[in-house]
């Protein structure tokens, strides 16, 4: 029994790791206070998807991703815990997707690399939108059969695999039949670290899009040309999608695909009207409570 | 692109017990309808639900489509997405809301592919803007800016809106409103293709919605000991523990204390934010606190600007004082 598993990752802005303001003073996205990142829960899907493989010998683990030339880094730590194959999407014609663009995307890409995935496995949700919609999105346009919140695989078997995922305040086992998108939570299990052996092989890999820049500290190369068949002949060529390589409706991608539109974006000022400030003593600490008492807040 | 229709609501029910959110989202349609001219309705789905249809009506629905089938008995996506989308076909709406729950999570995207339009998660605000427009407002980068989000050129307008961020409006008891059960044939093989082995529910401990006074603690606290200070004061005010999302990865509280955008929404008489700087990410969980007491070495921290009482200070010095005084007051 093997499996064809599909995982997608995504290289996020470490919003749980941000150093100095996020806005700039013109209101831009300040990218470098945002150093990027593996998404965990991405890491948890790629980890659940390696275990089945450990299971079951002969399962082949491909890893997708959709974003800017230098997401190829989330493909080699892919490459560097186990994933058999990567590709990256990236085009021009696919930036500003919106989820609904970016599940759209991500599902011909499936069917055009792996037709017959038995399994797609994603985190939960990317730290930079936390909105969770991308999985399910993904099945809908995969038409495929949909389980969120996996914690783990119980039993693999040869057209269904059996899991235990989450429900509002416990846990439910369910029997899911196969192709079927599954997310996965951070509870799932602890993603194993890169492997060095394969660390050493693959940091090497590269995309066409590294190209340019990859000549200039390998001077060993005359061309890109040469460059892409060293690395061919090596097996550390990252292929990359674009969009005319597969099946889409080039309206429906990126951001004039997208249904939503960003109206405006703004940094938040709260302000209390009154603000009392108190000593950090036994003085301040008597009037906040006997303050409270009297508003009857405290008993 | 012309707007019209209702303003929709997913009615999200268990064992006939319909979630919070729901009437939350009820009470928020109504505002949003009366501004547009439109009605609200409703669609609620499950083994056995004509019964609830009074109650949906007393929190301000006024077309409410139930939908009974006994594979909707649980929430299972494809079950659930085929009477969806016959409901929503069936009303063309304008507008649907989703409960931002485990369920409402799972189902809107779903429908929102299906449908080929925009879905916001997590709106904190909703409003009617220029040409009746929803205006779909959410924190995003982790929370540290806000962005309004809108569907121009899509119908129908989606977003899913997490529970306890709306207002709940009193039921009018006897409210009418008309009730079409549909009929929804779900056919086997789509009923068939996930099967629920077992469920499991735990007690649930922690009950920050309904705790009058919370105490959270955030990264300033530096430790677990740190932590365990907050603790002693919750339990000396009888209060409930709270926590920010970096508290919670660290190990100091467990997840379900969390509160901020991807946790819970509180809105206690009282909320004590210690060590907490106040990334907006967390003040959206707890900015609508009644009064709110913060704790924080830094006189510039953000948290400062939504608070009633400000204590610049070392909560190492001011906890132990607020346990002494409020011990003292007491007698």
């Amino acid at each position: 029994m093997e499996y064809k598993i599909v995982v997608l990752v995504k290289q996020v802005p470490d919003t749980h790791n941000i150093s100095g303001d996020v806005m700039k003073e013109d209101g831009t996205i300040n990218r470098p206070a945002l150093p990027a990142i593996f998404n965990p829960e991405d890491l948890n899907a790629l980890e659940m998807a390696l275990e089945i493989k450990d299971k079951t010998p002969g399962t082949k683990i491909t890893a997708l991703t959709m974003g800017p030339p230098s997401a190829s880094e989330v493909l080699r730590q892919c490459l560097y815990r186990g994933a058999d194959q990567v590709f990256l999407l990236s085009d021009i014609k696919f930036a500003g997707s919106d989820t609904w663009a970016t599940a759209y995307t991500l599902a011909a890409a499936v069917k055009k690399i792996v037709p017959d995935a038995d399994l797609i496995l994603a985190g939960r949700q990317a730290i930079d939108g936390d909105t969770a919609q991308v999985g399910p999105q993904v099945a809908e346009k995969a038409g495929v059969n949909q389980v969120t919140y996996a914690e783990e695989i119980l039993e693999l078997e040869k057209r269904s695999v059996t899991l235990r995922r989450l429900i509002e305040g416990g846990i439910e086992e369910v029997k899911v039949s196969l192709p079927a998108m599954i997310t996965v939570v951070d509870t799932a299990n602890r993603p194993r670290p890169a492997e060095v052996r394969r660390m050493m092989k693959y940091k090497k890999a590269l995309s066409r899009l590294d190209f340019a820049s990859a000549l200039k500290t390998h001077l060993e190369y005359k061309d890109e040309e040469e460059l892409e068949r060293d690395l061919k002949k090596k097996g550390l060529l990252i292929p990359v999608v674009c969009a005319d390589d597969l099946e889409v409706d080039l309206r429906k991608l990126g951001l004039f695909g997208s249904p939503t539109k960003v109206k405006k974006i703004e940094n938040v000022v709260l302000k209390k009207e009154e603000t009392v400030e108190l000593t950090p003593d036994s003085k301040g600490a008597e009037r906040l409570i006997s303050d409270l008492r009297r508003a009857k807040i405290l008993g | 692109m012309k707007r019209q229709g209702s303003v929709m609501v997913f009615i999200e029910q268990e064992d006939g017990q319909i979630k919070d959110v729901s009437f939350e989202l009820l009470t928020k349609a109504r505002d949003l309808a009366s501004e547009l001219k439109e009605k609200v309705s409703a669609f609620v789905m499950g083994e056995k639900v004509s019964g609830l249809a009074d109650e949906i009506a007393a929190h301000g629905a006024d077309l409410i489509y139930t939908i009974e089938d006994k594979e909707l008995k649980y929430y299972r996506t494809l079950p659930y997405f085929h009477a969806a989308k016959k409901a929503i076909r069936e009303e063309n709406p304008q507008i649907v809301l989703f409960g931002a729950t485990l369920i409402g999570r799972d189902l809107a995207p779903h429908v929102a592919s299906y449908f080929y339009t925009g879905l916001t998660a997590d709106c904190t605000e909703l409003q009617i803007g220029e040409e009746k427009m929803l205006y779909q407002i959410r924190p995003a980068f982790g929370g540290n800016i806000r962005a309004t989000i809108v569907t121009p050129d899509y119908a129908p307008q989606m977003a899913t809106v997490r529970e306890g961020v709306m207002k709940k409006g009193e039921p009018v008891k006897g409210r009418k409103a008309e009730v079409r059960p549909l009929k929804v044939s779900i056919p086997a093989e789509v009923a068939g293709l996930t099967a629920i082995l077992h469920r499991e529910r735990k007690e649930k401990t922690i009950n920050l919605k309904g705790a009058e006074v919370i105490v959270a603690g955030g990264m300033g606290l530096g430790s677990a000991e740190g932590f365990a200070l907050v603790k002693e004061l919750a339990k000396v005010l009888g209060a409930e523990v709270g926590a920010t999302r970096a508290a919670v990865d660290a190990g100091w509280a467990e997840a379900d204390r969390q509160i901020g955008q991807t946790g819970t929404t509180v809105r206690p008489k009282l909320y004590f934010a210690v060590g907490i700087s106040g990334a907006i990410q967390h003040r959206a969980g707890m900015e609508e606190s009644f009064k709110i007491v913060a704790v924080n070495t830094d006189p510039e921290a953000p948290i400062f600007d939504i608070a009633d009482y400000k204590i610049v200070g070392d909560y190492k010095t001011v906890l132990p004082e607020l346990i002494a005084a409020y011990k003292k007051l007491q007698q």
